[in-house]
């Protein structure tokens, strides 16, 4: 479990900064490094282990069927990448307590910057690919958090959601990457992929993957072409900026490349696609980044052209050169995030990054002057700085291969080239900010920042010098596991030092330098050359394409969604009718086999009426009243129908709802035009009777289909065990409120929900309230005929009586809560008409949502009581008892259950019906035109 | 007597599917309550047609097919809710937006009664 704790700290730090909003700054901080620190002392506790060549894992199984569980592991290389992502974490949150001004929200970054940290240790510790891609679009949504972490800014917002629109689309492309490989090799589990490299690059979907997962790892890295995002990023706070584009943010990226080398690497099409980016990158970041006049824009570029070195080292295909990657890992995390803070100080103390402005700080800052000096000195590569080591075994490397035939020299020239230009921006950085003459129209006033910003950059310079000098001491260990995880097993002989004699490389480095250094000074004339350039604007393209992208879509959404709902019911119709049509012309026979029914009089002359008033309902359709009338005849036929083929049940259900639906719908009718006008033009009544024509034929046809053939119904089961097991004789009941009683209960919830959702559509509502009928008529004085009161008032005891007796027989003769139910709620409804709902609410004050909610509740705990049996859930129980008088009676849980069904559908019915009556009744009365 | 049924179901269909293309919402409703006659009516028939032989135990010597029913007494009652929620919404429709017209306003060209 413990191997699972290292996020998971870094979770509830996340989780515990963002409620430290009332301490005071100190404490924050302190509360804020507590979790990451725990985490760090877990993962030192691993390293002896790793360091022996030991790969820990641990495996939570979450959905074993699907092969998805949450697993991590901790070998070489990922224990490198989880001390980065600590150590630099740890030092980030303590800088940011001195970077952050007294207006910004602390709690509010270290939260955001922990929860990145949470999501990049998931990233490198991951041992499930699908879990590794979540952690990895966590990334982008956390750092899209931290880059827009002043929101107010338009370029912060921009910056950020341009970072996420780029690694957010690479994250897609590395998802599909990864499904495929694991299709290849049938498992999630990277411990399997990663064993798999024949398989994998043996199958003709390899380069289709390789490019996907490139893609994925391309835009997160920021390379060529997709840099673009990483300078706009800028916009971040520096403590953000030091933390993403130093140790993890780009290196995510970088890591994908190292996780998946064991795997893809090692082919042609991997060293044209990674080396060409890669050079790419390095030489057009190394060369923008001179040109750069804000601070951290250099910084930024220069990470481009340094994410550029490492990638090319991978696309080299050799282990050394894989070596040297990981070892510039290292040294650049540590150089970069020093340089990034020192950059945040200077910003802090002046008021600017344009270093056009910022001269002459040694003056000011030594001591900040004296370690941004030698952590530049490092990315240019000057000897005793690990930078220099690095950067000599990349030059070293790019002497030993022979990918380009005849033309591999080339790549030494170019790599010779980016590192002048690596030279001269750091030179620039050095003279330009420290030295160069006096500062220019500063905001503030320069001066050494407090003592404890300093620490953190303290921390990192002597890093540098202690890789630098005493390369096999420091990281001699960490670089062998990491090597030997990323070569799948396999390390190479290698040695870090700081002096290989004289050598080509060192030639390198030299003709490196001295370039470097004859470029900057005569900066002048290249500046001239570069104005003289067409401006690149990145961030303009990139506003134009999504700009045209949004537009293309809008135009495709318009020419689909018109706005006209009756247009989408014709086209959703009109694939119903072609989707469900076309098999029918695919089968031989329309008839079955089974034996057909002899038509009976009554039968036809049933079918006959159903049909008249279903064509009279859409003949009449205008006048709204004649077609309620008409279509209560169909619903009385077709519960008629019911009754016909051996569905009492069904039959008695109909007829109470169709009661209850007709008078529902009259009561709409008084609220709504009595009339429907005429406006369908011909042509599109002709449209609307040919697809309705044709959907009845087609839906017609596939009836006469169905019934007409045998079959074999699972029912029989239902009818042998209603009696034993469910203990009624009226099967479809005991389905109802036993065997399926799950779905009953389900279904009287939407009911609940209904009649809820339609109390609250009737708060509050303007209503329309005609003071006659369209025919100008008013409505009779007599509201209340006191014929019907009187007979209604009689009939409902008698109408409850009769639900009672429904109620009761219901599970061994038709009828049971649902019937019975409904018959009560009709009872109601008949007083409710009869009386008007003031006569009723003066006699009964009834809360319906209280109703609905016991019903529910009694449903829901009669299926809850079985647990207390030790029995699943809805389990039911019956037996039979001698009660005196009243003779042998069986008495049953789903009794109960059916007790809730009865009281909610009366609840909802009544609900529905009553809040609508009652709105008549206290609605002031008023003349509408309509 | 099967072609009889298909043949109603069929013409509750096309009725159905005419009235729900209207274009106020009134007729939409009625139309959507013809439908649920037709649906219900075609899911009861999947358990083929059966003359005098009611699944009460006891009362008959050979049964209909009971789950058929049970689902229909369940969709019969849902679609009551369903109709009730949408003509209440029709209501609320008509009483926010001024009409009763299904996109929520009248088509410019056509005259209002």
């Amino acid at each position: 479990m413990t191997l699972l704790w290292i996020p998971l700290l870094s979770l509830i730090g996340s989780i515990i900064s963002s409620m430290t909003g009332k301490l005071t700054r100190n404490q924050s901080t302190s509360l804020s490094l507590l979790m990451p620190f725990i985490a760090l002392c877990i993962t030192i506790s691993f390293a002896p282990a790793v360091f022996s060549g030991e790969e820990v894992r641990e495996t939570i199984s979450w959905i074993p069927l699907l092969g998805i569980n949450i697993a991590f592991r901790l070998d070489g290389l990922a224990l490198l990448f989880v001390f980065m992502i600590i150590t630099i974490g740890i030092l980030v949150i303590f800088y940011a307590r001195y970077y952050l001004s007294s207006k910004d929200s602390m709690p509010k970054l270290y939260s955001y910057l922990m929860l990145f940290m949470t999501a990049m240790l998931g990233i490198v510790m991951s041992n499930n690919v699908i879990q590794l891609w979540f952690f990895w679009e966590l990334t982008s949504i956390s750092s899209f958090l931290l880059i827009s972490y002043w929101w107010y800014k338009s370029e912060a917002r921009k910056g950020a959601i341009m970072a996420l629109t780029i690694t957010g689309g690479g994250g897609l492309a590395l998802l599909a990457g990864l499904l495929i490989i694991s299709n290849i090799v049938g498992s999630y589990s990277l411990d399997v992929i990663l064993a798999s490299r024949e398989l994998i690059q043996s199958h003709n979907l390899y380069e289709v993957a390789l490019i996907l997962v490139l893609l994925g790892a391309f835009t997160k890295s920021a390379q060529f072409p997709f840099h673009f995002w990483l300078p706009h990023a800028m916009a971040a706070p520096t403590p953000v900026s030091a933390y993403l584009h130093s140790a993890t943010m780009v290196k995510a990226g970088i890591f994908l490349l190292a996780r998946f080398y064991p795997a893809l690497a090692g082919t042609d099409i991997w060293f044209i696609i990674v080396s060409l980016t890669g050079m790419t990158t390095l030489l057009f970041g190394a060369y923008v980044a001179l040109f750069k006049h804000d601070l951290k824009g250099l910084l930024a570029y220069s990470t481009i052209s340094h994410l550029g070195l490492i990638t090319l080292l991978f696309g080299l295909n050799t282990e050394l050169a894989t070596v040297a990657a990981i070892f510039h890992i290292i040294n650049h995390a540590t150089f970069k995030a020093s340089l990034f803070m020192a950059t945040g100080i200077i910003d802090h103390e002046t008021g600017t990054r344009d270093m056009r402005k910022i001269n002459g700080m040694w003056r000011y800052m030594p001591y900040t002057a004296t370690l941004a000096m030698v952590a530049a000195a490092s990315m240019a590569g000057v000897p005793l700085l690990n930078g220099f080591l690095s950067k000599e075994m990349f030059f070293a490397e790019t002497l030993h291969q022979q990918l380009l035939g005849s033309m591999s020299w080339i790549i030494p020239v170019l790599a010779t080239i980016a590192g002048a230009f690596s030279v001269a921006y750091s030179a620039r950085f050095i003279h330009d900010v420290f030295f160069n003459g006096d500062p220019i129209d500063l905001p503030k006033e320069p001066s050494e920042p407090p003592r404890y910003m300093r620490v953190p950059i303290e921390i990192l310079v002597a890093l540098c010098l202690l890789v630098g000098i005493f390369p096999n001491f420091i990281v001699d260990d960490i670089l062998t596991s990491a090597s030997f995880a990323v070569l799948g097993g396999y390390v190479p002989e290698f040695k870090v030092s700081l002096w290989h004699g004289f050598n080509l490389p060192l030639l390198m480095s030299a003709f490196a330098v001295t370039g470097g250094l004859f470029m900057y000074t005569q900066r002048r004339h290249l500046f001239t050359f570069q104005a003289s350039l067409p401006p690149l604007n990145a961030k303009k393209a990139f506003d134009n394409s999504i700009y045209v992208m949004i537009k293309w879509c809008q135009r495709k959404i318009g020419a689909i969604e018109n706005g006209s709902l009756q247009r989408y019911l014709m086209l959703m119709f009109l694939i119903v009718l072609l989707g469900a049509g076309w098999p029918l012309f695919e089968m031989h026979e329309l008839v079955g086999t089974k034996e057909l029914t002899p038509v009976s009089m009554h039968s036809a002359v049933g079918a006959a009426l159903l049909m008249i008033g279903a064509i009279s309902t859409v003949i009449w359709y205008r006048t709204r009243m004649v077609s309620l009338l008409m279509i209560s005849v169909v619903g009385l036929m077709v519960s008629v129908a019911f009754t016909r083929f051996s569905a009492p049940d069904l039959a008695l259900t109909q007829l109470t709802v169709e009661v209850v639906t007709i008078v529902l719908l009259m009561l709409a009718l008084f609220f709504l035009p009595q009339r429907s006008p005429k406006e369908s033009s011909s042509m599109r009544i002709i449209r609307d009777i040919s697809i309705s024509a044709g959907l009845g034929i087609v839906v017609g046809s596939i009836c006469y289909a169905l019934i007409t053939r045998p079959f074999e119904s699972i029912s029989n089961f239902f009818i042998a065990n209603a009696k034993t097991g469910g203990g009624g004789t009226n099967v479809v009941n005991v389905i109802l409120v036993d065997f399926r009683g799950f779905d009953t209960l389900g279904e009287i919830c939407v009911l609940g929900i209904a009649a809820l959702g339609i109390s609250k559509l009737l708060i509050n509502l303007p209503l329309f309230m005609p003071g006659s009928d369209s025919e100008g008529r008013p409505w009779a004085r007599e509201r209340y005929p006191i014929l019907l009161a009187s007979i209604s008032q009689s009939l409902l005891p008698l109408a409850l009586l009769v639900s009672v007796y429904i109620f009761l027989r219901g599970h061994n003769l038709p009828g049971g809560g649902f019937i019975a139910g409904l018959i009560t709620a009709i009872a109601f409804i008949l007083q409710y008409i009869a009386h008007g709902s003031n006569w009723i609410s003066e006699r009964l004050t009834i809360n319906y949502r209280k109703i609905i909610a016991s019903g529910l509740a009694i449903a829901l705990l009669t299926g809850v009581g079985s647990w207390f049996f030790g029995r699943p859930f809805m389990t039911t129980w019956f037996d039979y008892f001698d009660i005196p008088f009243i003779g042998n009676i069986e008495l049953a849980s789903a009794l109960v259950f059916d007790l809730g069904v009865y009281i909610t559908v009366v609840g909802a019915t009544l609900m529905i019906l009553a809040h609508l009556g009652e709105l008549t009744a206290n609605a002031p009365k008023e003349e509408v035109n309509i | 007597m099967e072609l009889l049924y298909a043949a109603s179901v069929g013409i509750l269909v096309s009725c159905g599917v005419f009235l729900i293309l209207r274009s106020r919402t009134f007729p939409v409703v009625l139309g959507l309550t013809m439908l649920s006659y037709a649906v219900n009516l075609f899911l009861f028939s999947s358990g083929r047609l059966s003359l005098n032989s009611a699944v009460v135990l006891g009362h008959s010597s050979e049964y209909a097919d009971p789950l058929p029913q049970a689902f229909v007494l369940t969709a019969i009652v849902i679609g009551f809710a369903m109709t009730a929620f949408v003509v209440i919404l029709a209501i609320r429709g008509r009483a926010d937006l001024g009409n009763d017209h299904v996109n929520g306003q009248v088509p410019e060209n056509k005259v209002k009664r």
